[in-house]
């Protein structure tokens, strides 16, 4: 166990410095800091002192060592566009990202899951095809255009819910909330579905793909051979078998949501990380771009590694060892 | 027994052919036998001959700023009393037919979404069979690099890409470029899965004895991989890129949707659909749901079609 | 009254080809305490029949006619809840890889538990009480301990009175067991038929043992229903029907197989299966017995021994780590040693995990000993990196495997597997002459030219296995490696290859290596033999030495676990005189 934790440990730290690599070559490589820090008037003995200043003529080692040591401290550096220190900005923006993640990796569970099973169980049934119908519809749809359909629809032609914007939001330390207020609730429906209809799709296909297959095996049939109830096989035997190899591709699928969450923030105007990654990236911003990177792989490594321990913990295959 | 030697003899000696397999064959009658499976081939086929033909029927040419009228701008569709006979189903902020340039537009579409699955697929393949068939080290590391880049998802990976390229071309030359960084782009992201799947289904095969056959006679590796696993491994695959396929297409209009894709010069579909998202609230809803409906046709079309080959090639559903 | 009646059953598949017919008329009588047997071949149709009888008969298939009835009452027609109640209460079934019977994330205490108390009216406690005993009565010691463990923490033999308790629980009427031992070791199955046999006396209750394997009729059965092609073809007393067989099936298919206590000259043509039929222009198969005896020399020396294996171990990495000491390693081979005389035929036998196999790889230079050398001719090939050498080395020296089904490449003509070998050595002129080498090859081994342009898939287990002989022999190998080259066929089938093993080995004068588990077939086809067990080689003679005086303790293990078919009938056999 402790084996398997350590390896576990040892290939995030990989993962983080890797990727810490790919930021730090960006940081430097693309683009000259120093242009693109000074004004045009500055001389070039001044912006070779700078140079200095900033360490950027030392060995390329010490520079990623410093640039990582930085990062760990959670010290970005500072926007080119913004000109405010890169950390400042993503706090800022931060909640309202994981909010609004949060919010759907839990509606895209809490549907995805049960509608995969039901289709399942029911193949041919009439709701079991229109489920699948809609997530036919729901991977094909790309999901800026869902956020516009719906936008036009709730929010141009019914006026229910507001289209932009994030409502009012409470103020707990440095973490802004807006699950505390109606307005906060309405404008996160949408965007919030938005982001969960295409997770949600694939989550119950995988679902129902894989329930299929356990239904299949031989313990089932042995299950059946004894008399055992229906509900017992596909509730007690066939689900909890179907769930474990169900939960590596989930906890990556949840973990993706942050990443398009760019597109749903975009979208929706919503004030998070995300839309400020695509900004920077319009005005080439390569601090931000960097700092974003590595915190998203920081999220992605976590949610990995508690991923990984949850599939310890429930198949006992990995737990206890044949004695 | 004679009777059946004779009668044996008497058949013909070769298999069937290659087209009469196919005609033959389970998959091409659970096709005739899927409407939808027909529907959507029908639809994606008719999409993709108005993408290849576009230079030659479209009515209008999009590109050609001669022919291009400002006057002419955010016209409704021809329905509509306001609409001009010229232009079907409207024009956009330009002054561009919109039939015309959705036909183009489809063109650029389906083009970065074949090229960027292509350049999955080999990449992906072949470092799949590698790292399945040499196995030790070399599999080790290839599998790390694909960890590491499953840490994230493609979308990311693309926007990272292009950000990249944007810093380092100057504007006009990324411009011109932004056709070839984008299937550079989606393509890098999406050659994971491919790796993973014909890495394990190597291994499988390697170890199968007909591989084990070729090696006793003195077959070389690179033989061995091209002649007795590659042509095994292949059906997967198919599976996959028809997927990819549809999320290649999808990805290439998200990231010309978020302004970083293909450019409005020549735009496609994506980025149509972010022209027109400044128009949908002052009513002219045409330059956005035209280009959106064409998507959303080419997407669900290609998906029907995976999930028909995907369900046809697995014996154990029937 | 017959406890179990079945009438009149007739067992349909639909397909898009039309309607399969897979059980025809098929009537069998079980009664309390009796253990009846249903043998056949591959595709008979044995475990449709179980399928049927306990309602799990898996759609397309239907059951359009017959009646099954379970003590006077009649079961087939019940309504799926009623059904379900009889399932596991008043019959029970097994199936046969225990490895996949059993749901891996639930210990053997809820498996149990939850089956009784779905039958049986009893409370936790109650449950896990009987649970203990029966886990008891199967023979697992320290039941209390074992209760909650998972299935992968049980042996194969293990797991399979596991799967024999749950099925017990109950205390059902009927057992059916399909196919209980096949997939177990040699030593486990007998352990596993005692098992059943008693328990079946005890209870006095009925059993059905589904098989392919005559050992395991002979063994335990009472009566026996020999079924072919979905057709009951005889039925009886198993003595009577083992002994005294009537039916021409019945009569092909005990004398297909392989005795230990006789030797037999040749197997007997089973003419009953219309498998092969010897093509009447043989012009081909002669031209090309006359290709294969032009084989080149390889260094040849005289009076030495073809193959000598020396001191050869062999170690496998399980689980690789930077660290030394938390490596898992696994000795497939210690320190084996033996020497094969040109032209004899030498026999490997041992349970899985012997190191059989691998010592056959070794040999065949697929792969490479951790330890020791193997040479031939005199020549050292273990270490070989000339590419000329090597290459020569290889054409001295072919395998035929195990599994006809992943033996041959599924998208090539067979015309292209079997000329691949002679393409690469550059053994013919021009293509032409590869074809007709190739063609002549097929005839040989007793296909005719019409299956070079087809694929592997058109032909059947044993028609593969031809082809994989053929494709030995393309190179015109001194040295041919058997490796359980009938395990995968029916017996039927198995006699057939056999025989044409035999026979190639006589005429080409082939120097042979033949890898079973089966001693009856070592017995039928070698002239020495070595016994194996956990990587070492605990014994050398040669065959009748070995069958009549064994010297190791395992060998004599080996030997007593045969079971005892003296009394099979010897109608049409070749018996050598000693």
């Amino acid at each position: 166990m402790i084996g398997f934790i350590s390896r576990r440990l040892v290939q995030s730290v990989f993962v983080m410095l890797a990727v810490g690599l790919i930021a730090f070559g960006m940081f430097r490589y693309v683009g000259d800091p120093i242009n693109n820090m000074v004004g045009q008037d500055t001389t070039l003995e001044q912006r070779a002192a700078l140079r200095k200043q900033l360490g950027l003529d030392d060995p390329f080692i010490v520079q990623y060592a410093r640039f990582m040591g930085n990062a760990a401290q959670g010290d970005f550096g500072v926007s080119y566009r913004q000109r405010r220190p890169v950390s400042e900005l993503i706090q800022s923006r931060m909640p309202a990202t994981l909010e609004l993640s949060f919010i759907s990796a839990l509606m895209a569970l809490c549907l995805g899951i049960p509608m995969g099973i039901y289709t399942a169980l029911r193949r041919n049934g009439v709701l079991s095809r229109a489920f699948m119908t809609i997530s036919l519809i729901g991977i094909s749809l790309p999901t800026f255009l869902i956020g516009i359909l719906m936008i036009l629809f709730f929010g141009v032609m019914l006026r229910w819910l507001p289209s932009f914007g994030r409502g009012e939001v409470v103020q707990l330390g440095w973490w802004s909330t807006g699950l505390l207020t109606r307005s906060g609730w309405q404008s996160l429906i949408m965007p919030a579905f938005t982001l969960a209809l295409f997770q949600m799709t694939l989550i119950m296909r995988l679902v129902r793909a894989e329930m299929l297959e356990v239904l299949q095996t031989d313990f089932i049939k042995f299950a059946r051979a004894r008399g055992l109830t229906e509900r017992m096989i596909n509730f007690r035997h066939a689900l909890k078998n179907t769930l474990v190899p169900v939960i590596t591709i989930t906890g990556l699928q949840l973990g993706a949501i942050i990443a398009f969450s760019i597109i749903t923030e975009t979208v929706f105007q919503w004030p998070g990380m995300g839309l400020l990654f695509i900004q920077s990236i319009g005005s080439v911003d390569i601090p931000v771009m960097a700092a974003y990177l590595l915190l998203i792989a920081f999220f992605f490594v976590i949610i990995n590694l508690i991923v990984d321990l949850l599939y310890f913990v429930v198949d006992p295959r990995l737990r206890i060892q044949k004695t | 027994m004679t009777q059946n030697a004779e009668q044996a003899r008497s058949a013909t000696t070769a298999s069937p052919g290659l087209l009469a397999r196919a005609y033959q064959s389970d998959l091409f009658y659970s096709f005739i036998h899927s409407p939808t499976a027909i529907i959507s081939a029908i639809v994606a086929i008719a999409i993709i001959i108005g993408a290849v033909f576009a230079p030659l029927i479209a009515p209008h040419d999009p590109f050609n700023l001669a022919t291009l009228d400002l006057l002419d701008a955010n016209l409704p569709p021809i329905w509509n009393p306001e609409g001009d006979a010229r232009f079907l189903l409207g024009t956009d902020d330009q002054g561009r037919d919109l039939l015309s340039t959705i036909m183009y537009g489809s063109r650029i579409s389906l083009l970065v979404g074949f090229a960027s699955v292509l350049f999955s697929l080999i990449i992906g393949v072949s470092l799949g069979l590698i790292s399945g068939y040499v196995g030790g080290r070399t599999d080790s590391i290839i599998m790390r690099i694909a960890d590491v880049q499953l840490s994230f998802p493609a979308i990311l990976i693309a926007l990272l890409i292009d950000g990249i390229a944007r810093g380092l071309l100057p504007r006009d030359l990324h411009d011109t470029l932004a056709l070839y960084v984008l299937i550079f782009a989606i393509g890098i992201s999406g050659w994971v899965q491919y790796a993973r799947t014909v890495r394990g289904a190597t291994m499988v095969e390697r170890n199968k004895e007909y591989v084990q056959a070729a090696r006793l006679i003195g077959i070389r590796p690179f033989t061995i991989l091209r002649r007795h696993i590659l042509p095994n491994v292949m059906g997967p695959v198919l599976v996959i890129a028809t997927i990819h396929l549809a999320i290649a297409i999808i990805t290439e209009a998200t990231l010309s949707f978020l302004g970083v894709g293909i450019p409005p010069t020549t735009p496609s579909l994506g980025t149509l659909i972010r022209i027109g998202n400044s128009y949908l609230f002052s009513g002219e809803w045409w330059i956005s749901i035209f280009p959106g409906v064409t998507l959303v046709l080419l997407a669900l079309s290609v998906n029907l079609l995976g999930d028909w080959l995907r369900d046809a090639l697995n014996p154990k559903l029937r | 009254m017959a406890l179990l009646d079945i009438q009149d059953l007739h067992i349909e598949f639909s397909s898009r080809r039309g309607n399969v017919v897979a059980i025809q008329n098929v009537s069998l009588t079980l009664a309390k305490g009796e253990i009846l047997g249903v043998v056949g071949e591959s595709g008979a149709g044995k475990s449709t029949i179980g399928n049927a009888v306990i309602g799990l008969l898996e759609p397309p298939g239907k059951m359009t006619q017959g009646q099954v009835l379970l003590d006077g009452q009649r079961i087939d027609q019940l309504p799926a809840h009623a059904l379900r109640k009889v399932r596991g209460r008043r019959i029970g079934m097994t199936f046969q890889d225990p490895l996949t019977s059993l749901d891996p994330l639930q210990t053997i205490e809820q498996q149990l538990v939850e089956t009784m108390q779905v039958h049986l009216d009893l409370n936790a406690h109650q449950a896990r009480q009987r649970a203990i005993e029966l886990l008891d009565s199967v023979g697992i010691d320290q039941p209390e301990l074992r209760l909650g463990q998972y299935p992968h923490q049980f042996s194969g033999g293990m797991r399979q009175r596991v799967v024999i308790a749950l099925a017990l629980c109950c205390e059902p009427e009927v057992i059916i067991a399909d196919e209980p031992t096949t997939a177990l070791d040699v030593s486990i199955q007998a352990q596993i038929l005692d098992l059943l046999r008693s328990l079946c006396k005890e209870k006095q209750v009925g059993m059905i043992i589904i098989t392919h394997d005559m050992g395991v009729i002979a063994e335990i059965t009472d009566r026996v229903a020999v079924l072919y092609r979905g057709k009951l073809v005889e039925e009886g007393a198993t003595r009577q029907i083992l002994g005294q067989p009537q039916h021409l099936y019945t009569k092909s298919l005990i004398s297909a197989v392989p005795r230990a206590d006789i030797k037999l000259r040749r197997f007997p043509m089973v003419t009953y299966i219309e498998d092969v039929q010897a093509p009447a222009d043989t012009s081909g198969a002669d031209e090309a017995a006359g290709w294969l005896r032009q084989r080149r020399d390889f260094g040849a020396k005289s009076g030495q021994p073809l193959v000598q294996v020396e001191d050869l171990s062999m170690r496998f990495v399980l689980r690789n780590s930077f660290i030394p000491s938390r490596r898992i390693t696994m000795e497939a081979v210690k320190h084996v040693s033996f020497a094969l005389q040109e032209g004899e035929v030498f026999g490997l036998v041992g349970e899985s995990g012997s190191g059989k196999s691998t010592i056959a790889r070794l040999i065949a230079g697929l792969y490479s000993p951790s330890q020791g050398r193997v040479s031939f001719d005199g020549v050292n090939v273990s270490m070989l990196n000339d590419r000329k050498t090597l290459n020569a080395f290889r054409r001295q020296i072919q395998m035929v495997f195990q599994d006809p089904f992943s033996s041959l490449n599924p998208r090539m003509r067979i015309l292209d597997i079997v000329a691949e070998p002679i393409r690469f050595h550059g053994l013919a002129a021009t293509e032409a002459e590869v074809r007709r080498i190739v063609a002549g090859l097929l005839d040989y081994v007793g296909l005719g030219e019409r299956a070079l342009l087809r694929f592997p898939h058109e032909f059947s287990g044993g028609q593969r296995q031809r082809i994989c002989i053929a494709r030995a022999l393309a190179t015109r190998p001194r040295f041919l490696i058997c490796d359980e080259p009938t395990s995968a066929l029916d017996v039927s089938i198995q006699a057939q290859i056999l025989n044409l093993l035999k026979d190639l080995q006589e005429e080409l004068g082939l120097t042979m290596l033949f890898i079973s588990h089966d001693l009856p077939v070592i017995r039928q086809m070698c002239d020495r033999v070595g016994v194996m067990r956990h990587g070492e080689l605990l014994e050398v003679a040669p065959t009748e030495t070995l069958f009549a005086e064994p010297e190791h303790e395992y060998t004599r293990h080996l030997l007593s676990l045969m079971p005892s078919m003296d009394y099979l009938s010897r109608e049409g056999l070749e018996v050598v005189e000693r």
